[in-house]
């Protein structure tokens, strides 16, 4: 499977990606420079990562959305194809209205550098086909602003169509209030769009996807996506 | 030349820890009496004025706020609009 690794000035989490798509995942990924108007031919699935992308000025993601390849990610998401926004990628799809929402300052106005627990919330999605049912997942956050936030409205919508994919729980599985580590409304780590082909999520799956960094819970969000990919 | 000042808010629905914090601070400092504070931004925007009127170009800021300096599901944006000697 052919993935697109996009790289804004700032970004920082785009080698990790690099790391565990090719080296652990052994897919052929590629770099993207934001500057370029289309994706490389084939591109099956396009990874927003991690970074500070324009130093976060303005708003997280704001500046970022306005690049060129935005459109060529817009059309990919368009026609179907997967679209992945980890932290600072999450901040940019929400910023291009890609998937609902956005993400504010952490509650406690803390960058949050730590583990947590996050509930899979469905597994019949692109991204967590791999999951067991209810599976807890230990991933790492490190981020400013996470604490993700929309109108009632588009909640209720968001419940609707099952979009919730991820939320923050305790080891157990319990979503609470203390087991939330930003504020997030509803405890929610990650969302899909509501065709279900993008994802935004705070916590970063490529940190953990071998066992020598400290964790492979990660590889199940990979793992399903190979799996949704290849049973396309 | 045209001279926009632009301030962002977020909208009162929207927390906003940042400004609890720092009029918490202040109350700290002694300055009982305050009540609320909310943070924003403030930005000044300079237009080239040739073939441009009043008209168009409040119509042309109206569009980049909405579309890239606030981001209308959280804040609200209010702006100003005058010609202005060049800088």
């Amino acid at each position: 499977m052919r993935f697109a690794v996009l790289e804004f000035p700032g970004s920082n989490c785009d080698h990790d990606c690099m790391h565990a798509l090719g080296t652990v995942m052994r897919q052929k990924a590629e770099l993207v420079w934001h500057e370029r108007d289309r994706l490389p031919a084939g591109t099956d699935c396009v990874v927003v990562p991690g970074g500070f992308s324009y130093g976060d000025y303005l708003r997280c993601g704001a500046v970022a959305r306005f690049s060129p390849v935005m459109k060529a990610v817009f059309e990919h998401a368009r026609r179907g194809g997967l679209v992945w926004g980890i932290c600072n990628g999450f901040q940019i799809l929400a910023e291009s209205h890609l998937v609902p929402g956005v993400l504010l300052r952490n509650k406690h106005l803390r960058f949050l550098c730590q583990d947590v627990y996050v509930r899979v919330e469905r597994r019949d999605s692109a991204f967590t086909s791999a999951a067991r049912e209810g599976q807890v997942l230990r991933l790492p956050i490190a981020h400013g602003e996470g604490n993700y936030f929309c109108e009632p409205d588009t909640l209720k919508r968001l419940q609707d169509h099952r979009q919730i994919v991820l939320r923050y729980c305790d080891a157990g599985g319990e979503a609470s209030e203390e087991s939330n580590p930003n504020g997030a409304l509803e405890n929610i780590a990650g969302v899909l769009n509501a065709q279900g082909n993008v994802l935004g999520m705070m916590p970063h799956p490529e940190r953990v996807s071998e066992a020598i960094l400290g964790g492979t819970d990660g590889r199940v969000l990979f793992e399903s996506a190979l799996q949704a990919l290849t049973t396309r | 030349m045209y001279l926009a000042k632009i301030h962002v808010t977020l909208k009162p629905s929207v927390l906003d820890p940042q400004g609890v914090a720092v009029g918490a601070a202040l109350r700290h400092m002694g300055y009982k009496e305050v009540a609320g504070l909310r943070q924003g931004k403030y930005l000044e925007l300079r237009l080239e004025d040739k073939g441009l009127t009043l008209e168009k170009a409040k119509a042309r800021v109206e569009q980049m706020c909405a579309k890239l300096l606030a981001n209308t599901q959280i804040e609200r944006y209010e702006f100003s609009l005058k010609k202005a000697p060049k800088a």
